[in-house]
């Protein structure tokens, strides 16, 4: 199990180098001169030009990529163009709500997703399945920003059922429960929705094999040859699929965050880009794929965890 | 005596292992490790031997279905391994194979006349104008009707699917066929059914067959002469009659005797001998006589010495086996352990 | 004339009678096991032989009622000791499975669990019926895996399935199974995909802890060695339907169902050789689910077929010895060759 960690992180290494080399290349990316657009637009020459060396924009590209690559490994990440605080500062600050955003979610369409897919799964063909499986369209093709209005709509600003005024959730910020739920609920839906149909399908497969026949030739009870026999093996796939998920997830904070006006980093980053503060995009986005790529040890490591056919060394 | 069609010399066939922290190749599957026979024209050798022996690797390297690690092969008085890969194409012609799961390697999307089509396409040997007279008569030769061309694989039983893969080989005019575990998948009396027409056609087009099975009564009534391979390697080869009614080496004999014989009277009741353990991995294959950690005649001598094939005045010409006590086991001067 | 049902065994511990499955496809019923009727004498070994489809597999699930949809037992009896398993509830139904009656599957590769260790697997069988505690049924295992011939079982009862050879893996099957001392045990193909040499070990295995145990045992396979070797009756089946039962002695000196007789001919036998000689073959194959024929479902590839058998179904009609035929030759009513001898044509 070791081995394969350590080795599962030495193959990070090429992906992070792409990484920071698709990070790096941003900066030279955008359609004009980076200098000038940083700068403002009523930036006279001389300042562009300041602006064109401080950036390092003056030197040969290899370069500036090594000096980029030397600031990212100390953490310097360059200045805010806005603030004029380091970056490193800036994105740490805002992280907390967004991965708190980001993890629960995640738990919360792991929970529903696994148990809506069980449900549908054990009774394949049947009505209950057929309306897990709709819901679950719908869950899917629901616009992250329209449902999240929708949501304040009804639980925030609250209508009123015989009598009862239904915003029980704040509508932004983040922090206490209140202000948390409706953000969960947003960016978990279509997750659990993914989860629910991999699940399904994985589960149907399994049921299927011989090894359930056994369980249950063995005199096993049904719901415990479903939770104990045939769930642990469905979860294998799944587990796959939550990881990707997890990426799709962090995309979709940035406009959930900017629904429920959360601080995150995902609204930094929309902000910034808004605002053409470049160092900052960049330094977000390194973030994101840093954790993008940190929990797909996770889920590796948990994969071969639960995967028992799989040699580790 | 008929001429050598196929000579196998040395051949070996080495799969890699991937592993440790890079990836790097950490061992080999000896899967194939010094194989040498020939094969008769019109004639059909078997080889047969448990899962994982190496019967289909040997099959598959001379086909050069994979290439082969080292070795020779001589087909028709050419070297097979020294072809370019377009040359080999063109050479498939003369050397077919069947499968065991002939859906698995046809094209369920086509239908039977679009297979065989497809096959007398690819090498040409057919003109245009005549292939659907071609197919009709293959058809018949494998006695599925002519009417049955145009439908699709789904719709035959599996017998009927053993054919089709046996028209499509047949369809090239090839010299040689190998069938790799072609009739395992039947059952008997479809077994039997396409066994009788492989016999058949063999008469009528004299083709020669290498055929690999683990079935022995299948192999008793259809080869004229026996491979007998453990794990890699050839233990005992020689004519039907004499590998059945006088094997000698002492994993021929056990595998002759642990087979079930459908009659719960036998005149003479066989002694049974069961083979303690399973078949040792063939990455790290044992030392000496590869058999020894089974065998129940086996001495330290056998942990060393690696025995060769060879034949005993008694034995019949061209019967060989590999093992160092084969004469003192048939003298009864060495006994078995248990 | 009335279809029999009773059948002459003394002391049966499982009566099958007029058994049917059914499988609900879109387009039509699969009747997979069609009316089949045996008796498992109690200490003996019944063996079921048949071609593939023939419907051995549906019939053995049948007993254990783990027919799932869109199967169904439709009709019939299932008598264990006396009572039929198909009046039971689903809960006494569990007490009976994996306890009393245990089953062996034709894929050892497939039929334990990846996720759980041989030992966890086989400790629920005690921990269900017998109410251990893990630990005890974690010794109970190794002691098991002992039996069963498994080199130093302390270390394996703690190994994955994948770690296992085919044998060995079937060899904990067979553990699983007799945990609880089943007092039949019915092995499905329990060594077709095994080598022979494998083969033979775990048939010995068998042979011994039936010796040992006292159980009874059905033996489903198609291969009539196997039979020979191991089973004191059988029961031949055909499309859903058991068209001989005999003792093992008559079923191969003297069997009497064209399709038997045809069964043994067309098998090629490694210690008989034939020389240039053709096997003899059943021509044909079995027809389609949806194209049974409306007489004896043989009729279409038997040689002996004459007008009756296209019209009618002959019933399985018991002889003085016991032994049970479905055809029409052995009746009064047969209007085809009078001197017929299905037997004729045997080689051996
Ligand atoms: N789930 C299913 N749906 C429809 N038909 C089925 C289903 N399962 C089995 N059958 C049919 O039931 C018949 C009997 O099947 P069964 O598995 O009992 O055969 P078998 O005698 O055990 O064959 P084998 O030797 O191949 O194991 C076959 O015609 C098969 O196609
Ligand atoms: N492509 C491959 N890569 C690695 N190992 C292989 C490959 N093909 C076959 N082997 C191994 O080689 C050995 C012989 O295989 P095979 O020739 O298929 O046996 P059989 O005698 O059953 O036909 C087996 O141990 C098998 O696992
Ligand atoms: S050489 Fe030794 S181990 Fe090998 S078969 Fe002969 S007696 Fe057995
Ligand atoms: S009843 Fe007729 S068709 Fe059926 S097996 Fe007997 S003779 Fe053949
Ligand atoms: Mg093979
Ligand atoms: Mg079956």
């Amino acid at each position: 199990m070791f081995t394969f960690i350590v080795r599962r992180i030495i193959q990070t290494i090429p992906v992070l180098i792409g990484v920071t080399i698709l990070t790096f290349s941003m900066m030279h990316l955008i359609p004009g001169d980076p200098a000038q657009i940083m700068a403002g637009e009523s930036a006279s020459p001389d300042q562009i030009e300041l602006m064109r060396d401080r950036l390092g924009l003056n030197d040969p590209l290899p370069v500036q990529y090594f000096d980029y690559i030397r600031g990212v490994v100390t953490g310097d990440l360059g200045n805010s163009i806005r603030s004029g605080r380091a970056v490193s500062n800036e994105v740490f600050l805002r992280l907390r709500p967004t991965i708190e955003l980001a993890v629960y979610s995640t738990i919360l369409s792991v929970f529903i997703g696994l148990i809506a897919g069980v449900f549908a799964a054990v009774r394949r063909g049947g009505l209950a399945d057929s309306f897990v499986m709709i819901v679950a369209l719908f869950g899917l093709s629901l616009p992250n920003f329209w449902l999240g209005l929708m949501l304040i709509q009804y639980l925030a600003i609250g209508i009123d059922i015989f009598g009862i005024n239904t915003g029980w959730f704040a509508a932004s910020g983040w922090g206490t429960w209140q202000q948390q739920v409706l953000p969960v609920l947003t960016l978990g839906t279509a997750g659990a929705a993914i989860i629910a149909r991999m699940t399904r399908s994985s589960m149907l497969e399994v049921i299927d094999q011989d090894y359930i026949r056994t369980a249950r030739a063995k005199g096993v009870k049904e719901r415990v040859v479903i939770y104990r026999h045939a769930l642990k093996n469905a979860m294998i796939p799944v587990v796959t699929v939550v990881g990707l998920q997890f990426g799709t997830l962090l995309g979709g904070a940035v406009l959930t965050e900017s629904v429920f006006a959360i601080n995150g980093l995902g609204r930094l980053m929309v902000d910034s880009i808004r605002a053409r503060d470049f160092p900052i995009v960049q330094g977000g986005v390194l973030i994101f794929a840093l954790l993008f790529v940190f929990v797909n040890i996770i889920v590796d490591v948990l994969y071969k965890f639960l995967n028992k056919r799989i040699d580790l060394n | 005596m008929a001429k050598e069609l196929l000579k196998v010399k040395d051949l070996k066939q080495y799969f890699p292992i991937k592993g440790g922290m890079l990836g790097r190749t950490v061992n080999h599957v000896k899967a194939v490790d010094g194989v040498s026979f020939n094969v008769y024209e019109g004639e059909t050798v078997s080889v047969v031997g448990e899962s994982g022996c190496g019967k289909s690797t040997t099959g598959r390297a001379i086909l050069r279905l994979d290439e082969p690690t080292s070795g020779e092969v001589e087909f028709d008085g050419e070297d097979l391994l020294a072809l370019s890969k377009k040359k080999m194409r063109k050479k498939r012609k003369d050397l077919q194979v069947i499968f065991q799961d002939p859906y698995a390697s046809i094209n369920p999307r086509q239908t039977v006349r679009q297979i065989l089509e497809e096959a007398l396409d690819i090498q040409n040997v057919v003109p245009k104008a005549e292939r659907g007279k071609k197919i009709a008569e293959l058809m018949e030769t494998v006695g599925l009707g002519a009417h049955q061309a145009d439908r699709f694989p789904h719709e035959f039983s599996g017998g009927q699917r053993q054919r089709i893969g046996i028209a499509r080989a047949l369809s090239v005019d090839p010299k040689l066929i190998i069938a790799d575990e072609a009739v395992s998948a039947l059952d008997v009396s479809i077994q039997a059914q396409v066994i009788n027409l492989m016999k058949k056609l063999q008469r009528e087009f004299s083709l020669t067959y290498l055929f690999i099975a683990h079935d022995l009564g299948v192999v008793r009534h259809i080869s004229d002469r026996v491979i007998v391979m453990y794990l890699g390697k050839i233990v005992e080869i020689g004519d039907t009659n004499s590998i059945f009614d006088n094997p000698q080496h002492p994993y021929t004999k056990a595998l002759l005797s642990a087979i079930p014989v459908p009659d719960p009277e036998p005149e003479h009741k066989k002694e049974r001998v069961i083979l303690q353990g399973d078949v040792p991995s063939p990455i790290d294959p044992p030392t000496g006589c590869r058999f020894h950690t089974r065998c129940p005649f086996a001495t330290d001598k056998c942990k060393v010495d690696v025995p060769e094939l060879r034949s005993e005045d008694y034995m019949k010409e061209e019967h060989m086996a590999a093992c160092h006590y084969q004469k003192e086991i048939e003298a009864g001067t060495h006994t078995a352990k248990y | 004339m009335a279809e029999t049902t009773d059948i002459l065994v003394e002391e049966p511990i499982l009566e099958v009678r007029n058994l049917q499955t059914s499988f609900f496809t879109e387009k039509f019923e699969v009747k997979a096991v069609d009316g089949v009727n045996f008796a498992v004498p109690k200490g003996k070994t019944l063996g079921i032989v048949g071609e593939s489809g023939s419907g051995k597999s549906i019939t053995s699930l049948s007993i254990l009622r783990l027919i799932k949809n869109p199967g169904k037992i439709k009709g019939g009896e299932i008598i264990f000791k006396g009572e039929n398993l198909l009046d039971k509830t689903e809960s006494q139904m569990r007490q009976i499975r994996g306890n009393e009656i245990s089953m062996i599957f034709q894929e050892p590769m497939t039929s334990l669990n990846p996720v759980y260790t041989v030992g966890q697997q086989i400790s629920e069988a005690f921990i269900i019926h017998q109410n251990m505690s893990k630990k005890e049924a974690m010794l109970r295992s190794v002691e098991m895996l002992e039996l069963v011939g498994i080199p130093s079982p302390k270390q394996r009862v703690k190994q994955y399935p994948h770690e296992l050879s085919g044998g060995m893996r079937q060899r904990v099957m067979i553990a699983m199974a007799l945990a609880c001392d089943p007092e039949l045990l019915i092995a499905d193909e329990p060594t077709t995909a095994l080598d022979v040499t494998i083969q033979a070990q775990i048939l010995e295995l068998m042979e011994e802890l039936q010796d040992r145990l006292g159980m009874s045992t059905i033996m489903i396979t198609h291969d009539l060695g196997v039979v020979a070797e191991t089973c004191d009756y059988v029961a031949v089946m055909y499309m859903g339907k058991v068209v001989e039962y005999a003792t093992v002695k008559d079923l191969f000196k003297n069997p009497k169902h064209p399709y038997t007789v045809g069964l043994l001919n067309s098998l090629p036998r490694h210690d008989i050789d034939l020389g240039e000689e053709d096997l003899t073959v059943i021509q044909g194959s079995v027809p389609a689910p949806d194209q049974i024929p409306e007489g004896c479902r043989f009729a279409p590839r038997c040689p002996f077929a004459s007008d009756i058998c296209q019209e009618r179904l002959p019933h399985l009609e018991q002889s003085e010895d016991g032994n049970q035929i479905r055809c029409w030759i052995y009746t009064d009513e047969w209007d085809g060759d009078p001197e017929v001898n299905v037997n004729g044509k045997r080689t051996s």
